[in-house]
């Protein structure tokens, strides 16, 4: 029988702001246990919590630029659950009013487009961190994370294959990142993903029953899932002759597997009800103008514009907007005076060999791009040639030392000195009659070492069109 | 409204309380009759009314995003009935 | 001695600006009363009588230099054990709650330190509010200084029973269903619990998030005008506090009621009334009128739905705010349990008393699946249907009168066997939560027994002044609050 893979996915991302949705602790990642807690989000008796501007603006932005209707009126409901991760208990969430519904993205996978409806879009706080610690057989309870604001995303059962579910992600993490409102890194988190997924025979309009799998923790991770998870269902239902039994299940990155998480032996009755104690939101049509007047340039109309404003290629155009600082970056440079083409060539060579090899973001570069710009306008001024100008780069990177000044106190600025030149090719000629003789006798290979010593002698710094054309010169005549 | 064991046993789960079964009993009773007088909210139609959570129009009520550091961590983690000096200790969690 | 103690907190106050007295004495003096009354009426959990000293000396100091000095410096007080106070043992009265410490100082207590307040300590409640005779409590029951087989009402019946009993001048309570009304009726204080969001819940351990308020006890309504005039106010760690105007409500005051219309709902006043209240609480109306006021009579017939509207909303939020407790994070664990399902359920079911878990039960029936809209969003709109009958009354009223509790005081024992029974008895405070109004009892007279009998006035969201006006005027005509219960009155001795 011929199957179709069914799949809808529920997006945990973590908003990028400083503190928490509910209390003005810290939200940065990676701090000693419980240093970035207060009474509040450890659900101290007594305590109440204030809700996050931020938190507000980065879930209304995200909801329009997902095409959500935004909830004017919304508010916050208490999930109620037992867990240790969970101080107080429940977890505040949106049921009843979330912030967006009914939304969609649009994906590409190879030539062919498709829509994603989006369900909705609520906000949550996170929960914290358990390990377990076999040396005293306790597991500690860390709440650092414990009300990091998170946006969660529901979208219908549209998907048909892991490709289009990573065509979404893909869009999802581009959309919010340019947005600015997550910086989606799946290593720490800060986007995670619930995979729903059911079977059902090719041309049948029922859904099948689904299985829920959690621990997903990079794109791989969930084609590899997909693929096991859907296969297993149907030879489940085909070999077995046995009913999908609805469930959790686990990924196991490292068996490439999932398996059934031990159900809960309690009811799942959350017991859903409105916050008290935060007042409800309005969002006006002022405030939600001003936010769509405010929505940067996306990735898509980015690679729009590059290749029809500027005549680059599909590829050039794709790699500088696969992130937002990447194209800000390559803006910048533009705009401080190089051309978009040397400026694509320099990102995509110099500036990304520099990057990978201090193991760096280009958010987290210090060379400005005003200096690249300038760097770029120094080699097509011809006072630096470009072996010279990678040297300079290189030497500029890390502390944005000005490249002018770097190539002036470094000496490395291109000799255009004719006389010079001229004496240097003279005398290389001159001390090699060997190369010479075997280039007039017809290999004119022997040019280039001839050339790689004129530059030697000149420390690299001649002018390579100079220095080639005067070699040829002297070779011919 | 017929307040059954069961009723009692599955809201007892939810809530983490284990009534001994002496005491059980007597609680089903009084939640029967508790609950069975609620039933006079019936006689009042309110199919046009909006529930109402927020008693007063209080709205959009923010706080700025800037981090306060909370200077009493220790007096956060001294209270646990068990705990060092960076958690709380709770029993082996199972995923 | 005698008389110092029976001035009021304003009188108090006023002496010591004066330096007639200092407030060491004051302090002392109070000390000495629960001390010597600690086994009689049992209105304390904790005494800080080092951390009261302490204060005490700091109060004088101010009084010394004129600084910061207001109505209220250098008063001693006391504070319902449900408020957390930093590094003072917070209990509310459970045993779930161990030697809780909090980490934190409540809004409302540091509202007190900076007005230059002396805290005698901590004061027995009904088991985290939850109950109307002060005998739920973890640290045994509280007695009305009345009478002392009497309860002093609840929840806040330590802070009742304290300001009665002379062992201090005024507490700051909560009210959640008419826990600071209910008590000062039956022990013969003022007590006004302010519009929801006036004062900061900042602090306060919930009980029911949207109905509980903190407030005053008090022997005048002029003191609880000084009371509020410290404790209100928007907080920014209140979201539900109110952007209101605070403070002048005790320059305020203003006997005159010419022109103030009183309305009286007869459906108050019907079956299930001991007639001896009814006749008290009537006679305010005559005592009102004579300073001016008009009286009208007039139906609110929404008062049959206000207590299981009441149940409902107040269980199901208690039975989510009561779930953090749980053996981990702070106060007492169980011990013996095998896992941590086991941790949680042997905690909670030996750490909460009875009626704790009553409600509990209760409130997370009203929210499961399949009930929810049966009952929890039933009684939100009919306290939609409640809340627009007072707005509807406070477009014709002033004030409304009406009486705090169907009897007096009764005795110890009398109310835990029929919890429905207890519940119906709180008809006539729970609307005023389920509103969001301000609402104030003040002792009316006594019943046959020679027990306290209490008077209600609720004004609209934010009228505290005029309810206060109304008292201070009945006050000004009346002395059944100066009196005071023979153990107070005879001291020691007695």
């Amino acid at each position: 029988m011929n199957w179709e893979v069914v799949i809808g996915l529920e997006t945990h991302v973590e908003l990028a702001t400083r503190t928490k949705i509910f209390c003005s602790c810290s939200t940065e990642f990676g701090g000693a246990p419980n240093t970035h807690v207060c009474p509040v989000c450890t659900g101290m008796p007594g305590t109440l919590p204030v809700m996050n501007k931020k938190v507000l603006e980065y879930a209304a932005k995200a909801s329009l630029a997902l095409n959500c209707t935004v909830t004017q009126y919304c508010k916050f409901d208490r999930k109620n659950y037992f867990y240790p991760d969970l101080p107080k208990a429940y977890q505040v969430s949106q049921l009843y009013l979330p912030i967006g519904r009914n939304g969609s993205v649009p994906i590409k996978v190879g030539s062919e487009e498709k829509v994603i409806r989006i369900h909705e879009l609520h906000m949550e706080e996170d929960a914290g961190k358990l390990v377990h610690d076999n040396w005293i057989d306790q597991t500690r309870a860390d709440y650092n994370r414990c009300g990091v604001p998170l946006i969660e995303i529901v979208t219908e059962p549209d998907f048909r294959s892991a490709d289009e579910v990573i065509a979404y992600l893909e869009k999802l993490r581009s959309t919010l990142e340019y947005l600015g409102v997550s910086d989606c890194k799946m290593q720490e988190g800060s986007l995670r993903c619930d995979v729903n997924l059911s079977v059902r025979p090719q041309g049948s309009d029922e859904l099948g029953t689904r299985t829920e799998m959690k621990n997903l923790n990079s794109f791989k991770a969930i084609s590899r899932a997909i693929a096991y998870e859907a296969r297993r269902q149907e030879e489940r239902i085909e070999l077995d002759h046995k009913r999908v039994i609805q469930e959790t299940r686990r990924w196991d990155d490292n068996k490439d597997a999932t398996y059934s998480m031990r159900s809960k032996e309690n009811a799942q009755d959350y017991r859903y009800f409105p916050e008290p104690d935060i007042p409800p939101m309005e969002l006006s049509d002022a405030y939600l103008d001003a936010l769509r007047q405010a929505m940067p340039e996306m990735a898509e109309a980015k690679r729009a514009r590059y290749q029809a404003q500027w005549g680059l290629s599909a590829r050039d155009a794709e790699l500088l907007t696969s992130s937002r600082a990447m194209a800000a970056f390559f803006e910048e440079t533009v705009a401080a005076g190089a051309s978009p083409k040397q400026a694509s060539d320099w990102i995509q060579g110099e500036v990304l060999r520099e990057l990978k090899e201090r193991s760096l973001d280009v958010k987290e570069m210090i060379f400005a791009p005003e200096n690249l710009a300038k760097l770029i306008g120094l080699v097509s001024s011809g006072r630096l040639n470009r072996g010279s100008a990678a040297r300079v780069l290189r030497g500029c990177f890390e502390d944005n030392a000005d490249v002018e000044d770097y190539m002036c106190r470094n000496g490395l600025e291109q000799v255009n000195d004719a006389g010079l030149l001229e004496e240097t090719v003279t005398a290389v000629l001159a001390e090699n009659p060997q190369s010479v003789a075997d280039y007039r006798a017809g290999k004119k290979k022997a040019v280039g070492f001839l050339m790689g010593q004129c530059m030697k002698r000149l420390k690299g710094k001649g002018d390579p069109r100079a220095v080639s054309a005067l070699l040829n010169q002297k070779l011919e005549s | 409204m017929n307040i059954t064991t069961e009723l009692v046993d599955y809201v007892s789960e939810l809530s983490r309380l284990k009534l001994p079964e002496e005491e059980k009993a007597s609680m089903t009773a009084q939640l029967e009759q508790i609950i069975g007088y609620m039933d006079v909210l019936n006689t009042l139609d309110t199919s046009d009314i909006e529930p109402m959570s927020h008693t007063f129009p209080v709205k959009n009520v923010v706080r700025e995003d800037e981090v306060e550091v909370f200077p009493n961590r220790d007096g956060l983690l001294a209270g646990a009935p068990a705990h060092d000096e960076e958690a709380f200790f709770v029993p082996k969690t199972v995923d | 001695m005698q008389e110092l103690l029976s001035y009021s907190a304003v009188e108090l106050g006023r002496l010591l600006r004066r330096g007639e007295l200092s407030v060491r004495e004051a302090t002392e003096a109070a000390l000495q009363v629960i001390d010597g009354g600690q086994s009689g009426n049992n209105a304390f959990i904790t005494v800080t009588a080092e951390q009261a000293l302490a204060q005490a000396e700091r109060a004088q100091q101010r009084l010394l230099a004129g600084e910061g000095v207001g109505p209220l410096t250098g008063v001693p007080a006391a504070i319902k054990d449900n408020i957390c106070t930093l590094g003072v043992k917070t209990t509310c009265a459970s045993k779930i709650m161990g030697d809780f410490l909090p980490p934190y100082q409540a809004t409302v207590m540091e509202k007190l330190e900076q007005a230059g307040a002396v805290s005698l300590g901590k004061l027995n409640m009904d088991e985290f509010a939850m109950g109307s005779t002060t005998e739920t409590s973890f640290y045994g029951p509280t007695r009305n200084p009345w009478d002392l087989n009497r309860v002093p009402g609840g929840s806040s019946g330590g802070a009742a029973a304290a300001v009665a009993n002379r062992e201090c001048w005024y507490a700051l309570g909560s009210d959640t269903g008419g826990s600071i009304r209910q008590p000062a009726s039956y022990c013969g204080v003022t007590g006004m619990k302010p519009t929801y969001g006036a004062v900061s819940r900042y602090g306060l351990i919930a009980y029911a998030s949207s109905l509980d308020q903190i407030g005053s006890l008090a022997r005048t309504a002029e003191d609880c005008a000084a009371i509020l005039d410290v404790i209100m106010g928007k907080d920014r760690r209140d979201g539900t506090s109110l952007d209101a105007p605070c403070g002048g409500l005790l320059a305020g005051l203003n006997p005159d009621l010419t022109g103030k219309t009183v309305g009286i709902p007869v459906d108050c006043f019907e079956d299930g009334l001991d007639p001896d209240v009814r006749a008290r609480v009537l006679s305010v109306a005559d005592v009102l009128k004579g300073r001016g006021a008009k009286v009208e009579e007039f139906r609110l017939p929404v008062m049959q739905y206000v207590v299981p509207t009441y149940y409902i909303i107040a269980a199901a939020e208690a039975s989510s705010n009561l779930s953090r407790f749980d053996g981990v994070k702070y106060g007492w664990r169980a011990q013996g349990y095998e896992d941590l399902t086991d941790l949680y359920c042997k905690t909670r079911t030996e750490g909460f008393g009875s009626e704790v878990k009553r409600r509990i039960l209760l409130g997370t029936f009203v929210l499961s699946s399949g009930y929810y809209d049966a009952f929890y969003r039933k009684a939100l709109q009919v306290k939609h249907v409640i809340k627009s009958a007072f707005d509807d009354a406070f477009t014709k009223y002033d004030l409304i009168l009406m009486p705090v509790a169907p009897t007096t005081a009764p005795k110890l024992g009398e109310s835990l066997s029929d919890p429905l029974k207890m519940y119906l008895s709180d008809i006539y405070t729970v609307s005023v939560n389920l509103a969001g109004l301000p609402g104030l009892s003040m002792p009316c007279g006594f019943d046959r027994r020679g027990m306290p009998v209490g008077a209600q006035l609720i004004g609209p969201a934010l009228g505290e002044q005029a309810i206060l006006n109304a008292a201070y005027a009945y006050q000004q005509d009346t002395d059944y609050h100066k009196q005071a219960p023979a153990a107070a009155e005879g001291g020691e001795t007695a």
